[in-house]
């Protein structure tokens, strides 16, 4: 183990960081032409209702494939199944109070991460169902656009607020970023936030 | 480099289940979604119409209007200065003022607004002018079949037949709400077609053409269906 190695721990690959930089930028485009579609005032003001139509369309058709193409990745596959996996500690992690103290020994992602990224995906995939049938407009009856219409006007609010909260959290924390960022995270970082995947990493690497 | 825990995934499979369910019960909203919405809105309207934030106009409660444009801003019209020109394959071409507008008979009714791609408004009033009426002044010549409307923002314009354009829900609106159509709306003056999608009431309308083909629109050209008639 090299000596820089001690200090920190490698924490998401390079394909991992490439799907979430992708995702980050087709997500941030989709919401930002959404909030133009959808407001009255911002959209008379900018106008060219098809141009935005368009590239919003085809943002959202384009942004489940990075998602998808991360599985061609073994880290990012592993990771997808820790994210995928609850566990009772979990549930504790979720209801206590003062789960930041380091009571609960988190794994590679907490409970908050976890749920995070199934209402992420599970918005996605549910926004990418009702655009289409919003979009094309043969598909299905006009009733059901309009159930599409109102799923979809309620998924993406939803998914706006998640995506918020997902960046105002990054915000409070550089060393998160930073491991996003270059795929490393300080030793002593890791230990505080992800304890038990710590002692996973070590526990691998004695022999 | 990462890899999987040693001993195994721990741990229930609930992410899997969450969004499975998610997807399900977005299927069950575009089904029932539209019932739902307007259940809403009937709960909401009285709220929203007395809400003096506007904040009710942010989230997607209740059938509320979408504004659309297909240009940048689109420069508002003056209702002193405003004029609509009906020409094309007509014997009397005509410009027509406001208060001339406002000086034919007035045909007034409550419709519900229907956009193409699903969202909907309720029990609007509108008030204006039949096209029927303006067309019968203009007179059509023998070789007319399609009318088309310009808008005075310079870019969009719609086709009907000229038989869908002699439709009785068919005005051209100088009143909605009990007041002047306003700029959002596409005032002062726009196309109303009750039996149509949105798309086929041109705002800020500027000139309707008489023309001898049904050529497609601005919509039309980007896909939707040219006749436009609500649920098909």
């Amino acid at each position: 183990m090299s000596e820089s190695a001690a200090h920190s721990v490698a924490r998401f690959a390079r394909a991992e960081r490439l799907v979430h930089r992708s995702v980050a930028i087709l997500m941030g485009v989709c919401l930002i032409t959404a909030v133009i579609l959808y407001n009255g005032s911002l959209m008379l003001a900018v106008g060219h209702r098809h141009v935005v139509e368009t590239v919003h369309v085809w943002s959202g058709l384009a942004l489940p494939v990075p998602m998808l193409a991360g599985a061609l990745s073994a880290a990012y596959r592993a990771d997808v199944r820790r994210l995928n996996r609850f566990t009772p500690a979990d549930w504790r992690w979720l209801r206590s109070k003062d789960r930041r103290d380091g009571t609960i020994r988190v794994g590679k992602f907490n409970a908050g991460q976890k749920v995070n990224s199934w209402l992420v995906a599970g918005a996605t995939g549910v926004l990418l169902g009702t655009g289409a049938l919003m979009y094309w407009t043969g598909l299905v009856r006009l009733s059901w656009r309009s159930g599409a219409t109102f799923v979809h006007d309620w998924s993406a609010l939803a998914l706006g607020l998640l995506v918020l909260g997902h960046i105002a959290y990054a915000v409070r924390d550089p060393e998160a970023r930073r491991g996003m960022r270059t795929g490393r995270v300080s030793t002593r970082w890791a230990r505080t936030e992800h304890a038990a995947w710590v002692d996973e990493l070590e526990d691998r690497s004695i022999p | 480099m990462d890899a999987s825990p040693s001993h195994g995934p721990d741990g229930a499979p609930v992410g899997r289940r969450v969004v499975l369910g998610l997807l399900g019960l977005g299927a069950l909203g575009v089904v029932t979604g539209a019932s739902v919405q307007d259940g809403l809105s009937r709960m909401l309207a009285p709220v929203q119409l007395r809400d003096p934030t506007g904040l009710t106009s942010l989230v997607p409660l209740g059938n509320t209007w979408r504004y659309y444009s297909v240009t940048g801003a689109v420069e508002p019209r003056d209702a002193s200065t405003y004029t609509l020109k009906v020409a094309g394959l007509v014997d009397r071409p005509t410009t027509y003022r406001l208060p001339d507008l406002e000086a034919l008979p007035q045909l007034s009714f409550t419709d519900t607004f229907h956009c193409v791609t699903g969202w909907h408004v309720p029990d609007v009033p509108w008030r204006g002018v039949r096209l029927s009426d303006l067309l019968d002044r203009a007179a059509p010549t023998d070789e007319a079949v399609g009318v088309r409307f310009h808008s005075f923002d310079g870019t969009y314009s719609v086709n009907m037949t000229l038989d869908q354009a002699l439709a009785d829900d068919v005005i051209v609106a100088l009143g909605m709400y009990g007041k002047p159509v306003t700029h959002d709306h596409g005032g002062p003056v726009r196309i109303y077609s009750g039996s149509m999608y949105g798309y086929k009431s041109t705002k800020w309308l500027s000139e309707i053409e008489v023309t001898d083909n049904d050529d497609p629109g601005y919509w039309e050209a980007r896909g939707y269906p040219l006749d436009g008639i609500i649920g098909e």
